[in-house]
């Protein structure tokens, strides 16, 4: 009887390897899940921060520096699986990908744009990350004051 | 410009035009500044100018423009730079479109 389901579990698992040798392996799924789920700001990225190896994920890394928002990077150079894993999971299909709280939020281009309308330092507040640029133009505000 | 526009972009820029119905279109091969062979076309900037942009966040608006390059970005297409803009929007701006960030060696170095 083991024997029996030893086997087709073996033909089965073949044929699942096959059809996902085109996709991610199965377990990225779970793995990219737990690293959104447990870090308030994750970037999936080329390179690390300290050393982007695109200028996308650059301008990404750069925005974040100017808000001083505390994030979780990834290089996803490194591991090829999760350069395509997170693309299914997301689907979306490129990268840098930036998700706040467990969601994705979008890509360099959507960062730029809500960076520039004001619209990142509300996201950031709703995890309660305060922005450094939103602490700046307060203390400027409030020596206009004075 | 040097040659006639690559297969890939005539696409692209077909596809954006009648499915998106769109007001205005650029298609920008902009693989020239990426550590990648001469004549590729991998990495494009696109600007979107369409009614079917009114009412959409711009992650919807970015989705929508993925979906109508799923073909192209499985295959070679890399690197995908959207503008999307409702015609008010458009008419509004400075109509001006910057250039995309510059490469950072990527895979290659």
């Amino acid at each position: 009887m083991n024997t029996l389901v030893r086997r087709s579990f073996q033909a089965f698992n073949t044929t699942l390897k096959i059809s996902c040798r085109a996709f991610s392996e199965a377990g990225i799924n779970d793995k990219i899940e737990k690293i959104v789920k447990n870090n308030k700001v994750v970037v999936f990225m080329k390179g690390v921060p300290d050393a982007p190896r695109c200028g996308f994920s650059n301008a990404v890394v750069q925005i974040m520096r100017m808000h001083a928002v505390p994030y979780e990077s990834h290089d996803v150079l490194s591991d090829e699986n999760l350069r395509q894993g997170i693309k299914d999971y997301s689907n979306w299909p490129t990268i840098p990908q930036v998700f706040i709280n467990g969601e994705f939020v979008g890509g360099c281009d959507i960062m730029l744009q809500m960076h520039q309308s004001g619209e990142l330092i509300e996201e950031l507040k709703k995890v309660g990350i305060k922005s450094a640029l939103l602490t700046a133009e307060e203390a400027k505000q409030g020596e206009k004051k004075n | 410009m040097s040659s006639a526009s690559g297969i890939v972009e005539s696409t692209i820029r077909n596809k954006l035009l009648t499915i998106l119905e769109s007001k205005h279109v650029q298609v920008i091969n902009e693989s020239y500044m990426h550590n990648v062979p001469k004549g590729a076309e991998t990495h494009f900037k696109v600007v979107v100018v369409s009614e079917k942009f009114d009412g959409l966040p711009l992650i919807k608006r970015h989705r929508l423009v993925n979906e109508l390059l799923a073909e192209e970005l499985q295959n070679g297409v890399h690197a995908l730079s959207i503008v999307a803009k409702t015609p008010k929007q458009w008419e509004e701006s400075d109509k001006l479109v910057e250039n995309s960030p510059n490469c950072r060696g990527g895979f290659g170095k």
